[in-house]
């Protein structure tokens, strides 16, 4: 007999507890086998143990929801027939030590997550986030993630068609890599992860399994140190080219009716596919791991289930129909390999060569995984950080200085450089394109049109993580609203710190309920997502980010409208009021270095106001554009409708009521929630404005689009009038001036 | 009229190519596998954009070793119009149907944006409905589509005027600004000495319809289809 040292234990990141809890669970010492698959399958990466208890309190139905939590992706019902299969992954911890094989492969397993379900993926977004550009190694992070999820994407055919791009100091060492896809699927032909029918054939197909990734579940339930570049074999490579013959063939043979459920193998790879499929079939899997294609010479069982190669998929086969799925994959020269059965008894049977090496009930690995409701405590760092006292800050630097520098933060800075570098248009169906705002597919085949958004603020988090959380859901679901979608559903993607500390455990559970309370005030349901945790190094935890992947409905596609101004002469109307708060705001960080005070009020009723408001003036052809107010306020706002048009404009916006040397930048820098700047025929107007006071939303006439400049005056002061071109050169050149030689130097 | 649209199993623009010519054009399309050794009779040939085998090697480099390229090489000897876009361009580079090479982009990055190309030459089967001198919105998506031949070659090809797309402003100026990827002489598109097989780096099949930024492209396939018209008649009488 075997026996494990507590030294193993420890290594495999089980802690006594749980070790004592698997032998009760056997009834026996597990095999090495064994204790590897428990590892994997009750790391936080795949039990999500400090988190479960959370999560179930989020709104996870609708009238549109055709698959919540815990399949491959959520799934609404998009009208004529039709679904829309999404979700967002992190794949942060990899990002930071190797960027572009960790980037490109969390591209790679979002990917599959989606084609699992038979949906055709259309698009791609991500959320990133990074330390400051000014570090060479952020540099080199950033232009690998970037090249990453280009290589990939672009490979495979989906186009990005939209995201976000942030930066703190705190995800120096541990950048932020959330991506999102959406596919397309008939609603009636959705399918699931599951094993059933005792006797179905369990096949294996894709890349060979090699030693790559093993433990890659584990590594990302730790923190980082000094250390964790010797990680780096934990990473996998990606092979775009495969994944795109495993997606077409997939895709193939569930038109043939022949099989019974499939998984991708991604996090815990074998592992975890085996024994979730067999879970949610209610059947037991065996297979002979020694008939799994390998890539090396001399792997153990062991080493077999907890590869993470990519580009692997597991399917059950009805009985009878293996030739015809064989077919299919040799068509695409990939080689199906019958690698067990489907069994009765709820249990995940593991054979080397005929001898069993793990037997492991189903159960114990899924639903009857730990479950922690660990600690929380206040951070002892926020009844400091809340507070903000601009007088002690001085006099503020003038409007136009302020307008400059904000246009020059790389957060708010164009991202062409980087959009660039992906594919968004391939497809053929890409409507409003990445970097100005929302991304909008339509839907061939029928006269509808999708909306998507990434949103999250870890400022705002960090300041008030109940009230961040919740301007996120707000803030990505205005978003979609601005082209003129209702918003349908949402993806979350959870980026913390070490749960195992109150105080993260803490922000974690106050943005769940922020996440929750916005959802349902909003009407949107949390069709799935992720977690991702211990997103530290050398103790130092990254902002607390929840990231919102937001889905909206646009029933016109031929009514979508975009940010930018459209027409000389157009009036500019501000819907939603602002209240000078420069709380968590760019202004803060950019000017003064702070992150302080209190995120802005949101007001969830006006802000659903606000959001059906939208979508009926973009349906009735009433706005003709439409951009959210967010990271540097109104100015920045206001420029950005401007740029890429050649038009500039000209407003008076009204004053807010704060300390007197701060009214000005607070009016036109501050980050108030639920405002909107749009755009409207000027002769109608008076008709858009009577429609929003009905509707109980705040809207002023404001300007007037034109002219070569922006001009803003407050008060009947001019605070900022620059020249469309100058402002546009600063605001267009930020991100590329760090990687770029400026043209023609040597 | 039939397209043939040629999928190589890393081909991804292959279903954008199919839409263009089906539901845009309004003309017959045809996926044909690249295991196939038949045309299914088609009229136009076009070889998609995309990653035909990977293309981890060079791209388009394998591709030319699949059997329905041995079919492709009889069409156009038939003088058959042949359009590569893209990877497509690239396979009919490595397969010898057009001459040169492509690079690394300048920038040494993807770049995916629109650009302007002017049509140099109308005496192709996929020019000819377009004034000379025309100048096309058409987005451009590669890594690799910096055009490279040797001097005598790039001599000969612009003497016997195969150069049928090049890099301009908007107005049409060929300048070194114009020209995305560093392309010899901002060349964007070619022609065969027989000038039926043409391929081009930039995506026409992209640029056929306003509601996704530009229809400058639909011109293209609109020649291909009068082409094989004019083809037909003359071949009746």
């Amino acid at each position: 007999m075997n026996t494990i040292s507590d030294e193993l234990v420890q290594q495999h990141g089980l802690s006594h507890d749980e070790y004592a809890r698997i032998l009760e669970m056997l009834g026996r010492v597990p095999t090495a086998t064994e204790l590897g698959i428990f590892s994997v399958m009750w790391s936080e990466h795949c039990s999500y143990k400090s988190s479960r208890v959370h999560l179930r309190t989020l709104p996870t139905a609708g009238k549109r929801v055709l698959q919540g939590p815990g399949e491959n992706a959520g799934a609404v019902d998009i009208g004529e027939g039709l679904a829309a299969v999404f979700k967002i992954e992190s794949h942060n911890h990899p990002s930071f030590i190797e960027p572009y094989q960790g980037a490109a492969t969390g591209v790679g397993g979002i990917i599959r997550d989606i084609f699992t379900m038979g949906a055709r993926p259309i698009a791609l977004l991500n959320s990133l986030r990074f330390g400051p550009l000014d570090d060479p190694l952020v540099r080199r992070t950033f232009a690998g993630v970037v090249a990453g999820i280009a290589g990939y994407g672009n490979s495979i055919g989906i186009p990005t068609v939209g995201g976000e791009i942030g930066f703190d100091d705190s995800y120096t060492g541990n950048p932020l890599v959330n991506v999102f896809c959406l596919g397309i699927a008939r609603a009636d032909e959705i399918v699931k992860g599951v094993a059933s029918g005792v006797g179905n054939a369990v096949y294996y197909v894709g890349a060979k399994t090699g030693r790559d990734g093993i433990h890659g579940a584990t590594m990302a339930s730790a923190e980082f140190d000094d250390k964790s570049a010797d990680k780096r074999p934990a990473v996998q490579v990606g092979d775009p080219f495969m994944e795109k013959l495993l997606l077409e063939a997939c895709l193939e043979v569930m038109r043939t009716g022949a099989l019974v459920g499939i998984q991708d193998m991604g996090a815990a790879g074998l592992t975890c596919s085996t024994c979730e499929m067999g879970s949610r079939g209610g059947a037991g899997v065996t297979i002979d791991v020694s008939l799994v294609p390998q890539r090396e010479a001399g792997m153990t069982p062991y080493e077999i289930m907890l590869s993470e190669s990519q580009e692997r998929m597991l399917l059950v086969v009805r009985r009878g129909h293996e030739a015809e799925v064989e077919r299919i994959f040799e068509k695409w020269d990939l080689h199906a390999v019958h690698i067990g059965e489907v069994t009765s008894g709820g249990r995940l049977c593991v054979k080397h060569h005929g001898e069993v090496v793990a037997d492991i009930p189903n159960a114990a690995l899924t639903d009857e995984a730990p479950v922690y409701r660990r600690p929380m405590a206040e951070p002892a760092y926020l009844a400091g950080a809340r507070q903000l006292s601009l007088a002690a800050l001085g006099p503020p630097p003038p409007a136009r200085e302020v307008f400059r520098r904000l246009l020059a933060s790389p957060a708010v800075a164009s991202k062409q450089w980087v959009y660039r570098q992906y594919d968004h248009m391939v497809r053929t169906n890409t409507l409003v394109v990445p970097g100005m705002g929302a991304g909008v597919v339509r839907v061939k085949g029928t006269t509808r049109a999708l909306a998507m958004s990434v949103d999250g603020n870890g400022r705002f988090v960090h300041l008030d993580p109940f009230l961040g959380a919740q301007l996120a859901v707000a803030e990505a679901a205005r978003n979609v609203a601005c082209t003129g979608a209702q918003p349908i559903g949402a993806t979350n993607c959870l980026n913390f710190g070490n749960p195992e500390r109150p105080d993260i455990m803490w922000q974690f559970a106050r943005a769940v309920e922020g996440i929750g309370a916005a959802c349902r005030a909003l009407d949107i349901p949390i069709t799935g997502g992720n977690v991702s945790l211990y997103n530290e190094t050398d103790g130092r935890a990254v902002l607390p980010t929840p990231v919102l992947g937001m889905v909206g409905l646009i029933e016109d596609a031929a009514t979508v409208v975009r940010r930018a101004f459209r027409g000389e002469g157009d009036a500019i109307v501000l819907l939603g009021a602002g209240r000078g708060e420069l709380g968590g705001s760019e202004y803060l960080k950019v000017v003064h270095g702070l992150v302080r005070g209190t995120p802005p009020v949101l007001d969830l009723e006006l802000e659903a106001a606000l959001q059906r408001l939208l979508v009926a003036g973009v349906a009735a052809g009433l706005i003709r554009s439409a951009h959210d107010c967010a990271e540097g306020g109104l100015a920045v706002t206001l420029a950005e409708c401007c740029f890429n048009t050649g038009l500039g404009a000209s407003v008076e916006v009204p004053s807010v009521d704060v300390e007197t040397a701060f009214a000005s930048v607070a009016t036109l820098f501050g980050e108030s929630a639920s405002r909107v700047v749009v755009s409207v025929q000027a002769d109608r107007t008076a008709e858009l404005v009577a429609a929003a006071q009905a509707g109980g939303v705040p809207a002023a006439a404001i300007g007037r689009v034109g002219g070569e400049r922006i001009r803003i005056a407050m008060a009947g002061q001019i605070a900022i009038d620059e020249p469309l071109a100058e402002a546009e050169d600063i605001w267009s050149r930020v991100i590329g001036g760090y990687f770029d030689r400026p043209r023609g130097a040597a | 009229m039939k397209f043939a649209v040629v999928v190589f199993p890393g081909s991804n623009c292959d279903h954008d190519a199919y839409h263009a010519v089906k539901h845009v054009l309004g003309q017959d399309a045809v996926f044909v596998w690249h295991k196939e050794t038949s045309l299914s009779g088609a009229d136009v040939v076009i070889l998609p954009g995309g990653f035909a085998h990977g293309d981890y090697l060079r791209t388009g480099a394998i591709a030319r070793f699949s059997p329905i390229m041995q079919e492709v090489r009889r069409f156009a000897d038939a003088r058959g119009p042949v359009l590569g876009i893209c990877n497509g361009f690239q396979v009919l580079l490595e397969a010898g149907l057009l001459p040169g090479a492509m690079l690394r982009n300048r920038s040494v990055r993807f770049q995916c944006e629109h650009v302007f190309v002017k049509v140099e030459q109308t005496d192709t089967p996929f020019t000819l409905g377009c004034r000379p001198g025309q100048v096309l919105k058409i987005p451009i998506a590669h890594g690799e589509g910096n055009y490279y031949a040797e001097p005598a070659v790039v001599e000969r090809l612009e003497r016997n005027r195969q150069v049928i797309f090049r890099y301009t402003t908007a107005a049409g100026a060929v300048t070194a600004e114009a020209n995305p990827n560093g392309s010899v002489n901002n060349i964007a598109g070619l022609c065969s000495e027989a000038r039926n097989v043409v391929g081009l780096m930039p995506h026409p099949e992209r640029a056929c319809e306003l509601a996704i930024g530009s229809a400058d492209g639909l011109v293209v396939l609109e020649s291909a289809v009068a082409s094989v018209t004019q083809r037909a008649v003359a071949a009746a009488r």
